[in-house]
């Protein structure tokens, strides 16, 4: 019973991270129709942009600041080198380049920051008891800083005139064109509003476990499932079913071994998939 | 393709023969003149060749890209391990069978899910497959040797009742060489078949290919159980080269090398793949003595570059010609 409790609250945390990870995401699929494979890499960059930052000037919080201008500043550039001359043709290439784009930027920070594991020190001091296991108040910190950044991410699309242009463009983008809305800017600012996501979820992701260049691809596949089984573009999908996976890998955690629970989230991808191939966690389309 | 046997005219066919004879002649000669280094590498570029071409059968005929070829790569290299390991003395046509069979009914299992799935839902459902396969393959240490993989000896290669006799890195690059040459021809021969026919106006037009009544699901899951038994041979090709099969080749890495190799070579080519096979490794190479492992940082960039500027690849100008 104890356990059940503490995994709950565990999968709780990790879902709120992976839903910053998979709204990033979903806001660039759901917009540009661009399957982002360098976003687990892009959140790695961030975290070691954050690591950096926290070693020099000990501050936590301008480290997240940091890595996300950073990082939304890469993405920026990216999607103006890579993908916007990819405008048009077959998403299927939009797979391929950012797939080279998380090659480069793997080896790049392989190169820059050493194979060795970082660790990005504790925000909040200090733990408390739940029954008898000592659980570190940072991780509660972190989900609800995560609930407050999506929640403005979610303001910000629903009200802020560029969320609304954003918007505007998922919805009809020849149309949104034809009433001065600048797309290609658009399209700019949300694959660099989308790598800020992935950069400040490393950074919040940081103290759990340490930074590797090699923690990307594990982030992007969790971030696929998650839009997959959120259906594809939906922010609001992509957070129930972030915390839903996430749950269901803490339970699965307590019968087998955590790298074997991971494949409790494959199951659902594939179920998902299967018979409800729009998503878990919306209406059904008309 | 609208080219259709009638419309075929005589002289390309014959241009194309000639040039694969001339390439197989130079492939059969290479490995007696050859330092013992680049002996190997050709044999390596044959075998990750006939995996990229494995992987074309789907990416540039039946228009799904697979990122899970690793999945079956890595499985052809167990099953071939695990015929080597239980079978006393180790066999050759042993090992080829149970690496066949693996990946053959990974393949089908793969397909039976991901075919009813499209475009980048395919691609990402072949990806986790591939990833179920390598937490299984990681974390079963008691079969499998877990992160150690399984270490195994060569066995002799015999042809019953003729001749039986230890591989040598030049008999073992002719066996190779026949195995892909043969498996060429057999794929070229099913991809200009009415199959393969069918199997490219799915890449055109699925709608209308289910219009006119093929059953496009099960087109495609024969298509991708093709794709994963060539995929197994060249595993098992890799495993009996090396004698080890290891989990690091489940891991998704391959699959997307395998289909960098598909985009450099030109896609829709068959030979294309073998082309991108060798111009990524030899760049590797090249690129390795000056940077270490950091080789991949300009070949991505040079990866990019080529989607962006040249999305046929190396020899997608030759499409026409090769598939009459």
């Amino acid at each position: 019973m104890d356990q059940i409790i503490i995994q709950t609250l565990h999968g709780l945390v990790n879902g709120m991270v992976l839903a910053m990870v998979a709204s990033g995401l979903t806001l660039i699929f759901g917009i540009m129709d661009i399957v982002n494979f360098a976003h687990g890499d892009l959140l790695m960059l961030g975290a070691f942009v954050g690591a950096t930052v926290v070693g020099v000037t000990g501050n936590y919080w301008l480290a997240l600041v940091v890595a996300a201008i950073v990082i939304a500043v890469l993405g920026a550039l990216l999607q103006i080198t890579t993908l916007r001359p990819l405008i048009g043709r077959d998403p299927l290439t939009t797979i391929l380049a950012t797939f080279g784009v998380s090659l480069v930027i793997q080896k790049y920070a392989l190169w820059q920051w050493g194979p060795s594991v970082r660790r990005i020190s504790e925000p909040v001091p200090g733990e408390f008891t739940l029954f008898h296991l000592q659980y570190p108040w940072y991780r509660v910190a972190t989900a609800v800083l995560a609930g407050l950044i999506l929640g403005g991410l979610w303001l910000f699309l629903k009200y802020g005139k560029y969320g609304i242009w954003i918007r505007a463009t998922t919805q009809d983008r020849v149309m949104a064109q034809a009433m001065g809305i600048p797309v290609p800017l658009v399209y700019t600012a949300v694959f660099a509003i989308g790598s800020a996501m992935a950069a400040a979820s490393g950074v919040l992701f940081g103290p759990f476990a340490g930074v590797t260049q090699t923690m990307g691809f594990d982030f992007t596949l969790r971030a696929f499932i998650v839009v997959v089984v959120g259906g594809m573009g939906n922010l609001g999908g992509s957070i129930l079913a972030s915390l839903f996976v996430s749950l269901l890998e803490s339970y699965a955690a307590i019968v087998v071994s955590p790298a074997q629970a991971v494949i409790v989230s494959f199951v659902v991808l594939v179920l998902t998939m299967l018979f409800r191939p729009t998503g878990l966690f919306v209406p059904t389309p008309k | 393709m609208t080219a259709t046997p009638a419309a075929r005219p005589r002289s390309p066919a014959t241009g194309y023969w000639t040039a694969f004879a001339v390439v197989v002649g130079l492939l059969i000669v290479a490995p007696l003149v050859l330092p013992p280094f680049w002996q190997r590498f050709a044999t390596e570029i044959l075998v990750w060749g006939l995996l990229a071409m494995s992987s074309d059968i789907l990416i540039g005929y039946t228009g799904m890209v697979s990122f899970g070829h690793s999945a079956f790569f890595g499985l052809g290299m167990y099953g071939a391990a695990a015929a080597l390991l239980t079978v006393k003395p180790p066999s050759l046509g042993l090992a080829l069978l149970y690496g066949l069979v693996t990946a053959g009914a990974a393949a089908v299992f793969v397909a039976y899910f991901a075919t009813r799935l499209r475009d980048i839902y395919f691609a990402i459902s072949t990806l986790v497959f591939s990833q179920i396969f390598y937490v299984i393959i990681f974390t079963w240490t008691e079969v499998t040797g877990g992160e150690n993989g399984l270490t195994f000896s060569q066995p002799r290669l015999t042809i019953p009742g003729l001749w039986s006799d230890r591989f040598t890195p030049v008999t073992f690059h002719w066996f190779v060489l026949a195995v892909v040459v043969l498996s060429y021809l057999l794929v070229r021969r099913i991809t200009q078949s009415p199959f393969g026919m069918v199997l490219q106006s799915i890449r055109e037009n699925e709608p209308r290919t289910r219009a006119i009544g093929y059953p496009v699901e099960r087109y495609k899951i024969v298509a991708v159980m093709l794709s994963g038994l060539f995929a197994g041979l060249s595993g098992v090709l890799y495993a009996l080269q090396n004698k080890f099969a290891a989990p690091d080749f489940v891991f998704f890495v391959v699959s997307g090398e395998v289909v960098i190799f598909n985009v450099m070579g030109g896609m829709g080519t068959l030979v294309g793949p073998f082309a991108g096979a060798a111009f990524f490794l030899l760049l590797r190479e090249g690129l390795s003595r000056f940077l270490t492992e950091y080789y991949l940082i300009p070949l991505g960039i040079i990866f990019i570059i080529m989607i962006i500027f040249l999305p046929q690849g190396l020899l997608g100008f030759l499409r026409r010609r090769l598939n009459t």
